[in-house]
């Protein structure tokens, strides 16, 4: 069957079977291979990706349900070659190591900024409850969000939140 | 202008560019050289989902390939049916264990000298082994197929529980080996039994007890699979592999498949997590290369989540039985152990040969005592093989969870506090070199002032006051501590190899004419970060600002040779080769400065970054002037060669010792049983730190793998052998939710022989934390009498123990 869907802002069209999965749609099909696949059971969350504006993880919608769609993926947060503040709170405060769990954290994260400029760390853990990292022990993905936060607000301070040198 | 002066600017001029357009998309306000909290250089590719994984991997014409697992945990294989899969019209490739078979390839040689089928050609031995593969267009069309694979299995008993498998009357699942009428795997002992008898004999007190260390996962996010493409015209194979150690591996494909190793080249690109799983060669990466030999094409496997689960390595799976003596004003005196290992169907551990039970000889732990003892039986069951060190350097999790868990026990029986008990027994600074009465020489250590430390951060008083209010109005709160000490950074090679590979790592850098550089290392990143640790070492030993190196590794062809990555042997052995190549460099650039300066080398001083008269710091030359000189036109001094460069290959001399102190505060709901880990104090002494950032988040990470361990992780099977952990449904992993902010504190003690100091840290978290978690929950539970229970403690197995019913885990 044929599907079109908007992906970071480009239209695209392609020929698919009715069962491929968005998750697959975008990284075989788009070779966007930034949303990542980790569970056969919808628990990790490295697929999550944004449709129409709201975090979805992408291994539990088909390509065809997100035809006429749109769909934001990790690769559409850079823009006009300015990293999204989500992205550089990652790096400022080691939100990542294997960077397998990453995009999805960080659209869920910009998901959760949209509509909650100043989380506190209990709604942080909350938004990303329904992803895993294997790596970091989630408090400095927490405080990359919190990085992000006060940059957009404008209150952050000094370069980290992390730990000192 | 001469031509080098003139290479020199612009390059200079490019590469400050390039610097400024780096730095304005690294957005990187924070780069001191050499040690110190640096943001990461791999950060850039993978905030922006350009990281490049395994299933990222697209080459023309590329098939994808699926595997057909047992459904059964015991059987023996009557018929294989593959004509329907064949017939499928996406289809290119279906291959059994027969035809394997014909090939000489349908066994492998695991880590520890055992044999593993690739694919099954006369039984199954756990549920998930692999007994077909399909090689199909797409990956959709390789699962389908699999669907249309006849198998036909005669069932056989399964044998699940380890001493039903010693039992004489129990089914044997090695009747592959010659001349096998048993499960007997191996015995292994070590210490002084009839030393430790007789401290045993004499000592006031003897507190004994049973404990038992699940089978667990690490299940990295990403899971394991590869890409192999073979060119047949030339004759090579390249490998694109979850593989923690590529050059190992090359060297086994080259020994398996009897190609040439130098045709061979094997390639791990970013991992998305490691944690020990992706230490073994596994069927699905030879069947890749199978796949790609037989159809000419680039071959693509992608296990999904189930198979990681229940076919890839497991950790642990100990049945420990533990005994401590000690006086009875609390001097312990010795430690005496004997352990049930279970290997699953085939031994898969991943450990240097010398040691078939790991390093579990240091279950003597961070304390002076007497004399040690321990006797293991190692048995096959009807599960995955494996028993990797899942974020610990070989089975040093379980020594630390045996000892830590029975030092509490007997402060139990003491009535004594945990932390005064450790006080009076925890090793004293001038006791290092220590050797342990099982034969293990600790590096180095200052251990009371690290538990010092963390029990300033804590304010044990007061967590003891508020947990004495607590108890008077019925709440349950625990204060758990452990103590550990790690022992990572194998080698030596004169004691350690992998299947006679010997644990030394190789490590190269070239100065470019420049002033940039490369440097080209064995081990691997999954995600600690070494781009940029690496690159911190050689900025500190020779001056070029860290983001003028780049780090190469994962790529044998383009690396020199060594072990790679696990068991915290990283920075342990890779980064004293990294140091010690630099060293190597300067001191070449050290006579190429003397002749540039025209004083002899002993009038030259070095000042990180360049070289100058002794006397006259005037009169310098940096090291990038070096560079230029050494590949520049001009003589260089009599009897040097050009270029600026070196290679060495680092063998230790001992492991090194980190050690820790950690404190866990946790809440237990007295109506429901659910803990709730409210604080967590980690103190790590990792010797000389290089990027506190990165050490803080490897620790962050081992600390969240243990309050898994300790409360929700565990791969259980039923009677028949189904593996009950397949799915992260099942096999729970913490969230968020689950973990606290972690507060975490260092101390110092240097390694004495490792070049710059440093020790390994990317596992004492996970080898520690678990019996502070154990610990605090079993403190907690002090009102209901109970001294131990079994990890996972889910609220459901906590409650049954609250109501005088604890059930063994396995
Ligand atoms: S892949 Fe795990 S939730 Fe989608
Ligand atoms: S950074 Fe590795 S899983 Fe999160």
């Amino acid at each position: 069957m044929q599907v079109t869907m908007t992906v970071n802002g480009e239209q695209v069209t392609r020929d698919v079977e009715g069962r491929l999965l968005l998750v697959h749609f975008l990284r075989d099909h788009l070779a966007l291979t930034g949303t990542h696949w980790g569970c056969d059971t919808s628990n990790c969350g490295a697929c999550a990706v944004w449709l129409d504006g709201e975090p979805v993880k992408a291994c539990t919608v088909l390509a065809a349900m997100a035809g006429g769609h749109e769909v934001r993926t990790v690769e559409g947060l850079e823009q006009f070659g300015e990293l999204d503040s989500i992205q550089r709170g990652f790096m400022h405060c080691h939100g990542l190591q294997c960077g397998f769990c990453t995009p999805g954290m960080l659209m869920t994260a910009r998901a959760l900024l949209d509509r909650n400029p100043s989380p506190s760390e209990p709604e942080i853990r909350e938004a990303i409850s329904g992803q895993i990292c294997r790596c970091t022990g989630y408090a400095s993905i927490v405080r990359s969000v919190q990085w992000a936060a006060a940059e957009e607000a404008g209150t952050r301070t000094s370069a980290d939140v992390g730990s000192p040198p | 202008m001469s031509f080098s002066k003139l290479a020199r600017e612009t390059t200079h001029s490019f590469s400050k560019l390039a610097r400024e357009t780096t730095q304005r998309f690294v957005d990187n306000d924070l780069t001191p050289m050499g040690h110190g909290r640096m943001l990461r250089k791999e950060d850039p590719r993978f905030i922006r989902g350009k990281g490049r994984f395994i299933d990222d991997l697209q080459l023309p014409g590329m098939l994808h390939l699926a595997i057909l697992r047992a459904p059964i945990a015991h059987g023996r294989i009557v018929s294989v049916d593959v004509s329907a899969a064949e017939a499928h019209p996406k289809v290119k490739l279906v291959v059994t264990g027969a035809m394997l078979a014909e090939r000489g390839l349908a066994w492998m040689p695991t880590l520890s000298n055992d044999m593993q089928a690739v694919l099954a050609t006369d039984k199954v031995r756990f549920q998930g082994q692999e007994v077909a593969f399909v090689v199909a267009e797409d990956r959709y069309a390789a699962r389908d197929a699999l669907e249309l694979i006849d198998v036909e299995y005669e069932q056989l008993p399964a044998v699940v529980n380890v001493r039903a498998a010693l039992d004489p009357s129990s089914p044997v699942i090695r009747d592959d080996l010659e001349g096998k009428t048993d499960n007997h795997c191996f015995d292994w002992e070590t210490g002084d039994k009839a030393a430790t008898d007789a401290v045993f004999a004499r000592a006031d007190v003897v507190v004994r007890q049973d404990m038992v260390y699940p089978r667990v996962h690490p299940a990295p996010l990403e899971t394991c699979g590869a890409v192999a493409d073979y060119d047949a015209v030339d004759g090579t194979l390249t490998l694109w592999s979850t593989t923690q150690a590529p050059h190992a591996h090359r060297t086994l494909y080259a020994v398996v498949a009897g190609l040439p190793e130098h045709n061979i080249r094997v390639i791990s690109p970013d991992i998305g997590g490691g944690f020990g799983n992706k230490v073994p060669i596994y069927p699905g990466y030879i069947c890749a290369i199978v796949g790609s030999l037989l159809t000419g094409k680039p071959v693509k496997w992608t296990e999904d989540r189930a198979e990681n689960l229940t076919s890839t390595a497991f950790a642990r799976d100990y049945i420990m039985h533990g005994e401590i003596a000690a006086t009875r004003d609390g001097k312990i005196l010795a430690i005496r152990t004997n352990v049930l290992a279970d290997h699953g169907a085939f031994n898969g551990v991943a450990a240097p040969t010398k040691y078939p039970a790991g390093f579990f000889g240091v279950f003597t732990g961070s304390y002076d005592i007497q004399a040690a003892y321990c006797t293991m039986t190692a048995v096959f069951t009807n599960k995955a093989p494996g028993g990797v060190a899942y974020s610990c350097s070989f089975r040093i999790t379980e020594a630390v969870y045996l000892v830590e868990r029975l030092v509490d026990c007997l402060a139990d029986e003491l009535k004594m506090d945990p932390v005064e008990l450790r006080l009076k027994n925890l090793l004293r600074p001038e006791q290092f070199p220590y050797t342990t009465k099982t034969g293990w020489v600790y590096d180095s250590g200052n251990y009371e002032p690290t538990l010092r430390e963390a029990l300033r951060i804590a304010d044990y008083a007061a967590l003891r006051r508020e947990q004495e209010d607590k108890r008077a109005r019925g709440e349950l709160m625990g204060i758990g501590v452990s103590f550990f000490t790690e022992a990572v950074g194998a080698g030596p090679r004169k004691d350690m190899d992998i299947l006679g590979l010997g644990m030394a790592d190789g490590a190269e850098l070239r100065v470019h004419p420049t002033g940039t550089a490369v440097l080209r290392v064995s081990c691997q990143t999954q995600g600690q970060g070494h781009e940029t640790t690496f690159a911190q070492i050689v900025a500190e030993e020779i001056g070029i600002p860290p983001a003028d190196i780049k780090v190469v590794h994962g790529d044998t062809d383009q690396t020199p040779f060594g072990l790679g990555t696990y068991g915290s042997r990283s920075t342990a052995v890779s980064g004293a080769a990294a140091a010690l190549v630099a060293r190597k460099v300067r001191d070449k650039a050290r006579l190429i400065a003397s002749a540039m300066l025209e004083v002899s080398v002993a009038d030259l001083q070095w000042d990180k970054g360049y070289f100058h008269v002794a006397g006259d710091p005037a009169k310098s030359v940096t090291i990038q002037d070096v560079a230029m000189r050494a590949h520049g036109a001009g003589d260089l001094p009599e009897g040097i060669e050009g270029g600026l460069e070196a290679q060495i290959c680092y063998n230790p001399e001992n492991l090194t010792n980190p050690h820790g102190a950690y404190i866990c505060v946790v809440d237990v709901d007295p109506g429901t049983a659910v803990v709730t880990v409210r604080r967590f104090i980690a103190v790590d002494d990792c010797g000389v730190r290089i990027n506190p950032m990165i050490i803080e988040g490897q620790v962050h990470g081992g600390l969240t793998d243990g309050v898994g361990m300790a409360l929700m992780e565990i791969l259980a099977f039923d009677e028949g052998g189904n593996c009950l952990g397949g799915s992260l449904m099942d096999y729970l992993i913490p969230t968020a939710l689950e973990v606290p902010d972690w507060e975490t504190g260092f101390t110092v003690t240097p390694s004495p022989h490792h070049p710059i100091g440093a020790k390994g840290v990317g596992e004492s978290a996970t080898v520690g934390s678990p019996p502070a978690v154990v610990n605090a929950v079993l403190d907690a539970l002090k009102p209901y009498g109970l001294r131990h229970v079994d990890m996972p403690l889910t609220p459901s197995r906590l409650w049954e123990a609250m109501n005088g019913n604890p059930q063994p885990p396995i």
